[in-house]
């Protein structure tokens, strides 16, 4: 699969404004590696997953004062619970960040702790989420009780039920590193989690302010 | 234990379902029993079930399009039979059971005869013409197949077990909420959307992904085939508007199964955002099915033309201009919502517009038939019945594109005749034709001419006959989905219309007759040079059928029209050169995920669908263990030795250097 009597390869920058494009994978040198294809396609479910997260931002947005008398956002929010949570996801996210530098190191042990680390925080995460949709349930604000509560808890539940997957991944991908050790298709997997898992961020960043910070100037 | 699953979902009282079911029940059982008395069953498992081929799943999702195809025809037949009997009388379908049929005839025909179709062959046709030996993600592939399989099993599967929606193809709230819908059939209707939703979804990932990142060296975007450009397109389409389906269904599934208002009647519920979502997904929708119909004949039209596509770039510009506006006209499925003259208008002039990608089309067609030397076969039949069809179809849709016309036509039978006009015209001529194009490819063998030809005929004149009279009844004001009527004007129009559904099933008749023919004589009708149209594009340069590997070495691209320059380049130098350098090949491994996967998943969505919730929870467990034993396998592909893959190839080089380019066409 060598390039058409050329050896120019993905790291020639300068080549992507000359002429046409004869790296790997870019159009003239044949198919692109197991890890850019992988890589990519992955990008490609993030994107339209992240068109689920869109219609359910939109549905919200159209429902968020649909209140049928029930309670409004600036009633339910309370936004110190929600920084916890923020802060969790977050500082999940920089222990998976760590994780991916022990799997660039082949470190097992710093894997294994990151790992542990970054699903701890996730789990808290999605534990201070539940109590708060708990408490809202006890109250009868559950997501019967009006359009803007079913268009609450849909969206910001759907990022829950992200979460809660990632977790289970998190644990397959800690017992494959331990079990299989540092083969290439798993650093590709860990490729994946990792994009997810930061992409879970991206969407929560989105929810805090557009959910939560906007909600209760409402 | 069975949740709402009782004696009662089986409707012993109606022998209409009662009997077609068991009639298909039998027919399984007749086929299954056969294939294990002749010890088919390890081939079948091994080179069919689990094969990840991108080839022989997309021969599967074509055989399953056209099982689909024919069972929406079957309910099409039913619906103009009781409109011809139903004038001052109830006709022979209750109004209950008519309205099931005529919205599982829209959403078998869309979803699981017309989706599969296309994508079966965009599977088989894609990696080839990009010169490359598989798809991106190949169990990947067969997953997403068999997902599709289990939404059509489970939509045919409410035929005998309790019933289907009656809420029109598209559920539209609040009639399909859990207040007025209270049976399964929406049920029925959300988890066989969803599903088999996922796997179009996947498919569209995996063929970005191959497109952009898989293609032979040399190929550049610019010297991609058209049907690429236009698979492409589709899938790029299927990215952004399967999401959206998938969320919409997910809001109604939680308003029936939770009660939650998303689109009810009462706690602020917004039934109209149902409408603006579907169609966010449903005008994408239609393109997805067109541009690769597009694709199709413009392969089948310069091949049998004997000329390059006139106007490439144009060409490729017109397809991603729909592409885009495809997404900026879904409104006009609702004027009548009141959204005031100014949306209307934007989306009226929007819609009129797109029209415009369609037409730099068309004159592309003509000019590439222009000066051609044009070889009247059957595939190009069907791409010249589509151009006509198509321009006045299309025309019927630009008079729809204007809000104070579709004010009066909204929902009338004109409406109903226009997107048959386009589809039917577009869409299944373009698989009919593809069909009969790539056939040889497939099986090595091309279909036979005489019964091709009669059936392109008699499903061209059944077709006008069968709904243009629908045009007129619509005009005279006749609504969509009438159970029965009493206006004696529309009378006669629908007894020609159902006078035309006979012609139409004479041409199915003929294009069935056909393929027994073809497979009969497959012999005299044997393919050995690869090449039996005299192709242009990579597909053709290798054996038919292909070996498992397709190209034995990779081809260099050095133009647009790949395989038509090699044969330039090969008739200069008198010969197709020296043989190339062998090396061994990985390929990967069969794998039964795919329909592991659709086994739990049609149990979940059985479940799901009869609220029996253990059973729901064994699925779940039952598809994570799948992912985990997945994820768990060490091998996932397998070496062919150079030696292999030489004398694989070799025969087909011997075959091609007897049979001089150009001889062998027709």
């Amino acid at each position: 699969m060598s390039a058409a009597g050329t050896t120019i390869t993905i790291s020639d920058p300068y080549r992507l404004a000359r002429g046409p494009n004869l790296a790997r994978g870019h159009g003239g040198g044949g198919p692109a590696t197991k890890r850019v294809i992988v890589g990519y396609g992955f990008w490609l479910f993030l994107l339209s997953d992240i068109v689920i997260f869109a219609c359910l931002f939109a549905t919200y947005t159209v429902l968020a004062n649909a209140t049928a008398g029930g309670p409004r956002a600036r009633d339910i929010f309370d936004l110190n619970h929600v920084a916890i949570e923020t802060a969790c996801l977050l500082a999940s996210s920089f222990f998976c960040g760590l994780a991916t530098i022990a799997v660039a190191r082949r470190n097992q042990i710093l894997i294994q702790a990151a790992l542990i680390a970054t699903g701890l925080l996730g789990l808290a995460f999605i534990l201070l989420e539940a109590s708060e949709f708990a408490a809202l349930y006890a109250r009868g604000d559950g997501p019967t009780r009006s359009a803007f509560l079913t268009g609450f808890f849909t969206l910001v539940g759907c990022h829950g039920v992200h979460v809660t997957a990632g977790l289970l991944w998190l644990g397959t991908m800690m017992a494959q590193f331990f079990a299989k050790g540092f083969r290439p298709d798993i650093g590709r997997r860990f490729l994946c989690f990792s994009m997810f898992w930061h992409f879970l961020d991206i969407v929560w960043v989105a929810i805090f302010s557009l959910v939560y910070l906007v909600g209760t100037r409402l | 234990m069975l949740g709402k699953l009782t004696w009662d979902a089986i409707p012993f009282d109606q022998p209409i379902p009662l009997i077609s079911g068991a009639v298909v029940i039998l027919a399984a059982l007749g086929v299954l029993v056969w294939v294990i008395a002749k010890g088919w069953l390890p081939y079948l498992w091994k080179e069919w079930i689990t094969s990840v081929d991108h080839k022989h799943i997309g021969i599967m999702y074509v055989l399953l399009g056209l099982l689909m195809l024919v069972r929406g025809f079957i309910d099409a037949i039913m619906m103009r039979a009781q409109q011809a009997l139903a004038f001052h009388a109830q006709g022979y379908l209750p109004p209950e059971h008519y309205d099931q049929v005529f919205s599982a005839h829209g959403t078998i025909m869309v979803l699981f005869a017309a989706m599969p179709l296309v994508i079966g062959i965009m599977n088989f046709v894609v990696p080839l013409q990009l010169g490359v030996r598989d798809v991106a993600f190949p169990t990947l592939n067969s997953v997403s197949f068999w997902l599709t399989a289990t939404g059509a099993l489970l939509v045919n599967m409410s035929l005998i077990v309790g019933e289907f929606a009656r809420t029109g193809w598209l559920p539209y709230p609040p009639l399909s909420e859990l207040r007025y819908s209270p049976g399964v059939g929406v049920d029925y209707y959300l988890w066989a959307v969803q599903i088999s939703g996922v796997g179009t979804l996947l498919t569209g990932i995996n063929f970005v992904t191959t497109i952009l990142k898989m293609r032979a060296p040399g190929m550049t975007y610019f010297r991609m085939p058209m049907f690429c450009w236009t698979a492409l397109a589709s899938c790029l389409l299927i990215l952004a508007a399967f999401p959206v389906l998938t969320a919409t269904l997910a809001m109604l599934t939680l308003d029936r199964y939770l009660g939650f208002h998303f689109f009810t009647n009462e706690a602020g519920g917004n039934a109209m955002m149902f409408m603006n979502l579907i169609w966010a997904w449903g005008h994408p929708e239609v393109y997805i099915l067109v541009l690769p119909a597009f694709g199709i004949y413009s392969e089948v039209i310069s091949t049998f033309s004997g000329k390059p596509l006139f106007g490439y770039r144009s060409m490729v510009a017109a397809t991603l201009f729909i592409c885009i506006v495809s997404f900026c006209v879904w409104l006009h499925h609702f004027f009548t919502m009141g959204a005031g003259g100014d949306v209307n208008a934007v989306f009226g002039i929007a819609t009129s517009i797109i029209a415009v990608g369609t037409g730099v089309k068309m004159y592309n067609w003509l000019f590439t038939m222009y000066g051609g030397r044009i070889r009247f076969t059957t595939p190009m039949l069907w791409s010249l019945g589509f151009m006509t069809t198509f321009i006045t179809g299309g025309m019927t849709g630009v008079l729809l594109a204007v809000p104070p016309a579709d004010f009066l036509l909204h929902n009338s039978m004109f409406l109903v005749a226009h997107f048959h006009h386009v589809i039917v015209g577009g869409v299944v001529f373009a698989v009919l034709a593809g069909i009969t194009y790539w056939w040889p490819k497939a099986f090595g063998y091309r279909l036979e001419e005489f019964w091709g030809k009669a059936a392109f005929w008699f499903a061209l004149a059944g077709f006008y006959v069968t709904f243009v009279p629908l045009y007129v009844v619509g005009i005279l004001g006749m609504t969509r989905r009438l159970q029965h009527y009493d206006v004696a004007e529309w009378r006669p129009w629908l007894m020609i219309s159902a006078a035309g559904i006979l012609v139409l099933i004479a041409g199915a008749i003929c294009q069935m007759v056909q393929l027994s023919v073809s497979f009969l004589r497959r012999n005299e009708l044997r393919d050995t040079t690869g090449d039996p149209w005299d192709g242009r594009s990579l597909e053709w340069a290798t054996a038919s059928p292909p070996p498992v590997f397709n190209f034995a070495v990779l081809p260099q691209v050095q133009d647009a029209e790949a395989f038509w320059d090699v044969k330039r380049r090969a008739r200069e130098m008198h010969g197709s050169g020296s043989e190339p350098h062998y090396e061994a090949l990985e390929m990967p491994r069969n794998s039964p995920t795919g329909f592991v996967c659709a086994f739990f998943a049609t149990i979940i969505g059985f479940a799901l669908v009869w609220h029996i919730w253990w059973l729901m929870i064994v699925g779940l467990v039952g598809a994570y263990a799948t992912f985990v034993v997945f994820a768990w396998r060490d091998v996932p592909e397998y070496v062919i030795p150079a030696e292999e893959v030489a004398r694989l190839d070799r025969a087909n080089r011997i075959a091609r250097q007897e049979a001089p380019y150009g001889a062998s066409a027709i």
